[in-house]
C-alpha cells in the first residue's frame, strides 16, 4: 500500500510537470529546445532557492526524472562543491553533479547514430 | 438555411481547440507519469541490488538506464512515434533530452560522422548544456559571496 502511494505521488508530479509543459507549448507554440533549458533554469532557481527539496521528497522519481531535476542536480552539485572546496567546488561542481547523464547521453547517441540506419526522406 | 450552419461553424471553432487542448494535456500527464514511475521503478530496484550504493548514485544509475532506453527506441525510431502521442509528456522528462541528441546524429550521419553525427547531436542538448553549465557556476559563486544563507 505504501508503494502504491510512493508510485501515485511520483506519477502525480511527473505527469503534473509534463501537463504544465503541454500547456505552454500549447499556448505560446516555443520549441522543444525552449522548455528544456526553460525547465532546466527554473530547476536551478527552485534548488538554490531550498524550495525543490520538499517537491523532491514528496515526488521523487516524479521530481528527478523530469529536465527540471537535472537542473536541480546542477544546482545541488554547484552549492555542495562550493562549501566544500570553496571556488574551485564551486565551477566544478554543477558539471561533477550531472557527469553521468552527459556523459551517457553522448557515448548512446554516439554508438546508436553510428549503427542505426536514418529514416530515407 | 445558411444561419444556423455558420453558427455552428463558429461553435465548432470554438470547442475544438479547447478539447485539443484537454486530449494533449491528458496524454502529456499520463506518459509523462509513467515516464517517472519506471524511472522510480528502477531507482527501487537499483537500491535494492545495490545497498551499498547511496541515493546519488542510485538515481545517476537511473539517469543513465532510462538514456540507455531511450537510445535504442530512438534508434529504431519507436520513441519518435511514442513523442508523437505524448507531446511534453515525452520531451520534458530526461529521455526527452536524450532523445534530442539521439535522433539527429541518426538524422545527419549520411553528412559523415564528424560534421554530421557528431556536430549535429548538439543542435537542441548545446543550449540546455551551456545554460546549465553557466547557471550551475553562477550559482557556485553566489554560494561562495553568500556562505550564510546556504549553511557553510
Amino acid at each position: 500500500m505504501e508503494t502504491f502511494l510512493t508510485y501515485l505521488q511520483v506519477f502525480a508530479v511527473g505527469g503534473t510537470i509534463c501537463l504544465i509543459g503541454q500547456v505552454i507549448i500549447n499556448t505560446t507554440k516555443v520549441t522543444s529546445a525552449r522548455i528544456l533549458v526553460g525547465y532546466l533554469l527554473l530547476g536551478v532557481v527552485l534548488e538554490t532557492a531550498g524550495v525543490y527539496k520538499y517537491i523532491r521528497d514528496f515526488g521523487k522519481a516524479g521530481a528527478t526524472v523530469p529536465i527540471i531535476g537535472f537542473g536541480s542536480n546542477l544546482a545541488r552539485g554547484a552549492i555542495d562543491g562550493a562549501l566544500e572546496s570553496g571556488i574551485l567546488g564551486a565551477v566544478t561542481g554543477g558539471i561533477e553533479a550531472v557527469a553521468a547523464g552527459i556523459a551517457a547521453v553522448i557515448f548512446f547517441a554516439f554508438i546508436v547514430g553510428l549503427v542505426a540506419t536514418p529514416k530515407t526522406k | 438555411m445558411n444561419e444556423p450552419n455558420e453558427a455552428y461553424l463558429k461553435l465548432i471553432k470554438e470547442k475544438m481547440p479547447k478539447s485539443k487542448h484537454l486530449l494533449t494535456m491528458f496524454r502529456a500527464f499520463w506518459t509523462g507519469g509513467t515516464i517517472c514511475c519506471i524511472g522510480q521503478a528502477f531507482t527501487d530496484l537499483y537500491t535494492f541490488l545495490f545497498s551499498e550504493l547511496g541515493e546519488k548514485d542510485v538515481a545517476a544509475l537511473t539517469t543513465i538506464t532510462l538514456i540507455f532506453i531511450t537510445a535504442v527506441l530512438t534508434g529504431f525510431g519507436i520513441y519518435d512515434k511514442i513523442g508523437a502521442y505524448a507531446g511534453a509528456g515525452s520531451i520534458v522528462p530526461i529521455t526527452g533530452f536524450a532523445n534530442s541528441v539521439v535522433s539527429p546524429a541518426v538524422e545527419h550521419k549520411r553528412e559523415g560522422v564528424v560534421f554530421g553525427l557528431c556536430a549535429n547531436m548538439f543542435s537542441v542538448a548545446g543550449p540546455v548544456i551551456v545554460f546549465g553549465i553557466s547557471s550551475s557556476v553562477v550559482v557556485g559563486l553566489i554560494v561562495i559571496l553568500f556562505k550564510g544563507a546556504f549553511g557553510g
